[in-house]
This record gives structure tokens, sequence and C-alpha cells, in this order.
């Protein structure tokens, strides 16, 4: 593994975990329609932590990490078995409102999606969805804060008027960002947050994940590795529907178990 | 280099490539041409279609615009007091009953009924003809009938003209109108004219001296139809029947459209039952429109007893119509709001409702708009379903209220296109034609006002 050159988020910066497991996953699986795609995953996620999930094409990291806050509920022909808790709690219970679920668990996506409203609207419209701003002040204070959580506030304190898809790609991935944490999540998915941003605008929101944790529990599916090496704690490497290996990043890096996470990670395949 | 075009294994890879060039460029010369004649075919088409455009407008501007000005006969009209032999206007008494003072009314309005408008008429014409009286019939033929009780009911709106002179221009009869703008062939024998020679004559003389003349004429909008005094049919009636039932469509057919149109997108479930509405809303908008005419004369005619002939029965015929076609527009435009919209939603907690309702719906709004207004007036141009209900008979009122008789204005063109007086008529179709096309035009125009105005840039 001596050729590769890699940057491990633990040199940068410890975090701060409590060792308290934020989520956990017992034996999911999803299955579209009579296709089963994930095969039993069991995974415990930290409080406080970063997890990577990587893994070649198809291999199920996407749709393990949409099972955490439920998004596979909209797709109709999408099945969720096992059982999948957060802070201890079934989140698949029937008592437990989805909605609720994900205001704790926020998600940023693939292809930046901000709503073809001002930046302002983008960042309040949750708050005021789930009724945590009153006043005007309360809003403007909360903007201010996700905006500058999100490394934003800066570049658009003078348009927040102006829309949102008005910005550059990564602008418009991290105002998504600073999106989902103006509801305070406990913990936030990103789902390939990166894949359609220049590398100047992928550091950008790698050193803000970096930022974001300690006070947050991320998981973020990756196909880059190096990305998965620089900001993640832990790292999930999924094939073919199952999890093979999690570990610490440094040691599925330096040390993988599994012969097919040895594949992957040296280039052999993927 | 080799002129064979085969290519073969022994060849170099330069003798293979220089062959493929070849190749390609022959091929180039078949693809430009094909090209060529695809653009010509299609512009051919295009330019066939304008064609048409054009010479259906020139048409009917050139038939139709003449229509909107009709002669009318300038005359001093007096109120002759010995003609109209009438008491005063009752006017009701502080201590009568409402029922006691309409009965006098009553009475006074039918007095009025019996006074001989047609003698004020001809006293008038007299003094541009003096032998107007030994001709009686003949000078009767030069104002149309109905302007008597025009003139009836300028007296009953205010009886203090009586003992006036008044300057009026009084609607000349259809067949006047006719002979002057030349619809008729003046060389044809007498018997087969319209009019009597000294009508014609007088006609002629009249229009010498200016006192008949082409005047912008507010009868086509301001009367309902009329067969006794064709020259004062107009399309108020109609006009008003097809506003009443634009109405109704607007109010029942889009919300009920729109409403469905979402559930059925965004919340119903994906199974054998929503597929089988969706195969039969889609079925419904192919079916012919006279269909739901029948349907309409059955269940709202015969089961629920609405009246025959009203607004508000051809309304519901045609929400019943348009509803498919408001739920097909309003799917495929929600259909085409990006599912990341959505994602973005849920993923912040907004429940379905919240995300369909603050993001989705908004921005489909334009599409849905201008898809139910097309909606509306493919409705408003229907008059096959109309016919089986009764809108296609001769109502000479304006209706008041959607349950009144009525006709709509495609079925008055239809009825007026059939008129036996077809040099009259033949150009007060097309200006029927006009109005209900500007109608048209003016909603398609609000159509992309509106989708301009909700247009959310991206």
């Amino acid at each position: 593994m001596g050729a590769m050159q890699m940057t491990f988020s633990d040199e940068k910066k410890p975090t701060p975990t409590s060792g308290k497991v934020k989520m956990a996953a017992r034996d999911v699986k999803v299955f579209y329609g009579d296709n089963e795609a994930i095969h039993g995953v069991n995974m415990d996620i930290m409080e406080n932590e970063v997890v990577a999930f990587i893994g070649p094409s198809g291999c199920g990291k996407s749709t393990f990490l949409r099972c955490l806050n439920r998004m596979n509920d909209t797709i109709d022909i999408c099945r969720v078995t096992g059982k999948v808790t957060l802070d201890e709690r079934d989140i698949y219970d029937k008592s437990l409102d989805v909605v609720q679920l994900r205001a704790q668990v926020g998600m940023v996506f693939q292809k930046p999606n901000p709503f073809p409203k001002s930046i302002y609207e983008n960042i309040v419209y949750g708050p005021k969805l789930h009724g945590l701003v009153n006043s005007k002040s309360d809003m403007d204070e909360i903007v201010e804060s996700s905006l500058q959580r999100a490394g934003l506030w800066k570049e658009v304190k003078d348009r927040l008027d102006s829309p949102g898809t008005g910005l550059s790609g990564g602008q418009q991935q991290r105002l998504c960002i600073a999106r989902a944490i103006a509801v305070s999540p406990e913990v936030i998915l990103m789902d390939e947050p990166c894949s359609a941003l220049d590398p100047i605008a992928t550091s950008i929101i790698e050193e803000l994940i970096d930022e974001l944790k300690g006070s947050y529990t991320i998981a973020i599916v990756t196909h880059n590795m190096q990305q998965a090496a620089r900001v993640s704690d832990k790292t999930a490497f999924f094939h073919m529907g199952d999890l093979v290996e999690i570990s610490e990043t440094r040691e599925i890096f330096t040390n993988p178990k599994d012969r097919r996470t040895e594949d992957y990670i040296t280039g052999r395949f993927g | 280099m080799t002129t064979s075009t085969q290519i073969t294994s022994e060849m170099s890879l330069a003798e293979k490539r220089d062959i493929m060039q070849q190749r390609v460029a022959k091929s180039l010369k078949r693809r430009h041409a094909q090209e060529t004649r695809f653009k010509m075919i299609g512009m051919g088409a295009v330019g066939l279609a304008l064609a048409f455009v054009v010479i259906l407008f020139a048409t009917i501007l050139s038939k139709g615009l003449p229509a909107f000005w009709q002669a009318h006969i300038t005359l001093d009209v007096y109120f002759d007091p010995d003609v109209i032999k009438i008491d005063d206007k009752p006017v009701r008494q502080s201590t009568e009953s409402e029922a006691a003072f309409n009965q006098r009314m009553l009475a006074w309005q039918t007095q009025l009924g019996f006074v001989n408008f047609n003698r004020i008429i001809l006293d008038s014409l007299e003094k541009v003809i003096p032998d107007a009286k030994a001709y009686q019939r003949d000078a009767m033929r030069l104002v149309t009938s109905g302007e008597r009780f025009a003139l009836r009911g300028m007296v009953e709106e205010n009886p203090s003209i009586i003992g006036q002179t008044l300057k009026l221009n009084l609607l000349a009869d259809a067949n006047v109108d006719v002979w002057i703008k030349d619809n008729i062939d003046r060389s044809l024998p007498d018997a087969q004219q319209q009019l009597s020679a000294k009508t014609r004559q007088w006609v002629d003389e009249l229009e010498a001296r200016g006192i008949i003349q082409n005047k912008f004429s507010t009868a086509l909008f301001m009367n309902p139809d009329s067969r006794s005094s064709l020259a004062s049919a107009g399309l108020a009636g109609a006009f008003m029947g097809s506003v009443m039932m634009m109405l109704i469509v607007m109010f029942l057919a889009v919300p009920v459209g729109v409403a469905s149109a979402i559930y059925l997108e965004e919340f119903a479930p994906k199974n054998k039952l929503t597929d089988l509405i969706e195969v039969n809303i889609n079925n419904l908008a192919a079916v012919p429109s006279i269909v739901f005419g029948l349907l309409g004369a059955s269940v709202f005619i015969l089961w629920f007893k609405l009246p025959l002939s009203a607004p508000i029965v051809g309304g519901l015929v045609l929400s019943l119509m348009t509803l498919p076609t408001v739920i097909i527009a309003t799917r495929s435009n929600l259909k085409a709001i990006p599912p990341s919209i959505r994602q973005a939603a849920l993923g912040i907690g907004a429940s379905k409702v919240q995300s369909v309702f603050h993001h989705v719906l908004p921005l489909a709004i334009p599409g849905i708009l201008t898809g139910a207004i097309l909606g509306v007036a493919q409705a408003l141009g229907e008059s096959a379903p109309l016919l089986l209900i009764g809108m296609s008979s001769f109502v000479a009122s304006v209706p008041s209220t959607p349950f009144d008789q009525s006709t709509a204005l495609p079925v008055q063109i239809y009825l007026w296109q059939g008129n036996e007086l077809r040099n009259f008529f033949e150009a007060r179709t097309s200006a029927a034609i006009i109005v209900l096309l500007s109608l048209m035009i003016s909603l398609n125009a609000l159509a992309i006002w509106l989708r301009k105005r909700f247009e959310t840039r991206w």
C-alpha cells in the first residue's frame, strides 16, 4: 500500500467522539420490487463521527444511506426490512413520524438542489416548517448562523434576496448544507456531495465537513477514496449489496482485512 | 494508392483509411441531400399551413368586417301626440301597494303596445319621400321591423319625448343593406329581387342624398338573435350563453381537474386501479365531443331535470369534456418538475403535502394554467355537444341566469350560416366568427401572459 499518498483525517484534527452509538443498523435489507439490493447490513455509527461509505457503482452505498432517513419511502417499489435505530429508537417504527426523523437526520444530495427561491428563503424554509422561528429577527439570525457555518456568509450576505439557483455549483452545494443545518439536525447524510463539483469547490466542502464534525454525526457516500481518507474517521466498504468491512479509515486504507477491499482501494476494480 | 473500394485484409492501415475516407465522402453527399430534402419538406409544410391560415383570416375578415357597418336611415322622427295617445306614465303613490302599482303599470304598457309606431315611421319617411304614403308597403320595407319596438322602448323609457322631433338613425332593412352593399346582382329581374322596384329606386335616391348611410352598428353586439327583423339580429344572447358556460367550465373543470391530477400524480398509490383510471382518462380525452352531448342530455336533462337549452347544462357537459384535457395537461406539467426539488423538500423534513404545495405546484403552475386555459378555449369553440342539449334552438332573448334559454357563439354561427337570407347572413356569420376568434385569441393571450407572469427562472 506504500505507493498511494493518503492524507488521513486524524492527522488534521482528532474527532471528539463520546463513544455513544448514534445510529445503528441491524440486518438491513432493501428490495426494489423482487430484487434484493442490500443483503443484511449491520453497522454502528458513533455520535459526532464521520463515516464514509465507499464502493463501486451500484454496490448499494447510496441505497443504504437513504435508509437512514427513510428517503427510500418515496420510491414506491422500495421495501426495507431489518432495524435502523436513532438513539436506540427504531426509525421504521409506526409511531415515529418521518417528518420528525428527517428534522433530526438531514440530507445533502449528489446534485445541488436549492429551491428556485431566494437564498434567504432556502435557509428559512426548514426552520419555518418545523416552527423553529417565530420572528423576523429569529430568521435573520438562523440565516446568518447557518450560512456562517457553511462558509457561505461572506460570499452571499449582500445578495440574500437573489435566487439560490443563481449561485455557482459549489456555492449551491454549500447553500444546501446550510439549509440542512438550519434545522439543527443531529445527523447529516451526504450522498456524493462533491461529485458535481470542481476540485476547488470540493476542497472547500471537505474543509466544511471537517468544521462540522464534532457537532454533527456525518455519513458521507463518496467515489473519491482520497476524500474518504481525508474527511472520515471510519470507512465502510460496500460491494454488491454487502457491507464488506467497516473500521477506522486508516485501518481500511493501510491494512484492509478483506481481499475485495484491498482490490478496490488499490484500483484493481471499481 | 489503390482504386479498389473493397477493404481486404492484406491492405496497410493507410490504405484502409484512404478507402474509408472515400466512402465517408461519398455518403456525405447523400446525407446532405437527405437533410436538404427534409428541410424543404418541412418548410413546405409550414408554408402551406401558413398560407391556409392567411387565406382563412383574409376571407373571414374581408367578409365579416363589413357586417359591423350597417345601412342606417337618418330621419327626423316626430313623436306625434295624435298617434301616441296614452295616459301619463304611472308613478307609484306612497299609499299604493306594489301589486296595485304593477297592475297600473301593466295597463299603461298595454296601452302603449296598441300605439301604431309604424305610422310614426311612415310619417317620418314622408318627409324625405313625398310619395311614401302612396306606396306604404314599399316604404315600410326601408326600415327594419324591429325599429318600431325600439321607438316604443324610447317612449316607455321617457314619455316626455312625445311631441318632440328627434333626429334618429334607424336601422335599415336587411335587404336594403344587401342592396347598397351590392351583395345582390342588380341586373336580376323584379321577380327575383327581394325589394320592389319602387323601394330599390328610393334606396338609391336616399343613398345619393346621404340619408341612407353605412354606419357602425352596435346591433350585432347588443341584440339577441331575431328572425322577424333580420337587420337587428345580434350575438348578445349567444355571447352571454358562451360566457356563462365558460365561467362554469373554469370554476368546475379546472379546480376538479387540477385537484384530481395532483392526487393521481403525487399521492395515489401506483396499482392496477390507478393504472385503469389513467387509461380511462386518456381514452376520455379522445371521446368525440358529441358523445358528451348525449351523456348530458340523458343525465342532466332527463335525470336531473335541468332545463333544455340552458347554459348550466352546456357548462356541465363542456366541463366533463374538458376534464380529461385539464388532468392530462396538469399531470404532464407535474411530471416535468425534477425529482430533486421534491427530494430537497422531503430531505429537510417537509411532509409529502408540503413538498407538493410549497415547491412542486408553484413551479408547475404556469404550465397548468396554460393547459387549463387552452382546455377552456377548446370548450368555448365546441358546438356538437350543445346541439344535443337543445342549445341550437332559436332564442330571441339574452339569458340573465344560467338556467335561462340560450345559445352559444359557435352554435349561433351554425344557425346563421343556414339562414335563408344568405346575402345578408354570409357577412354576419363571418362577423360572428370574428367575435368568437377574438374571444379565443384573448384567452390564449391570457394563457401566455399568465405563463410569463408566474414563470420561475432556474
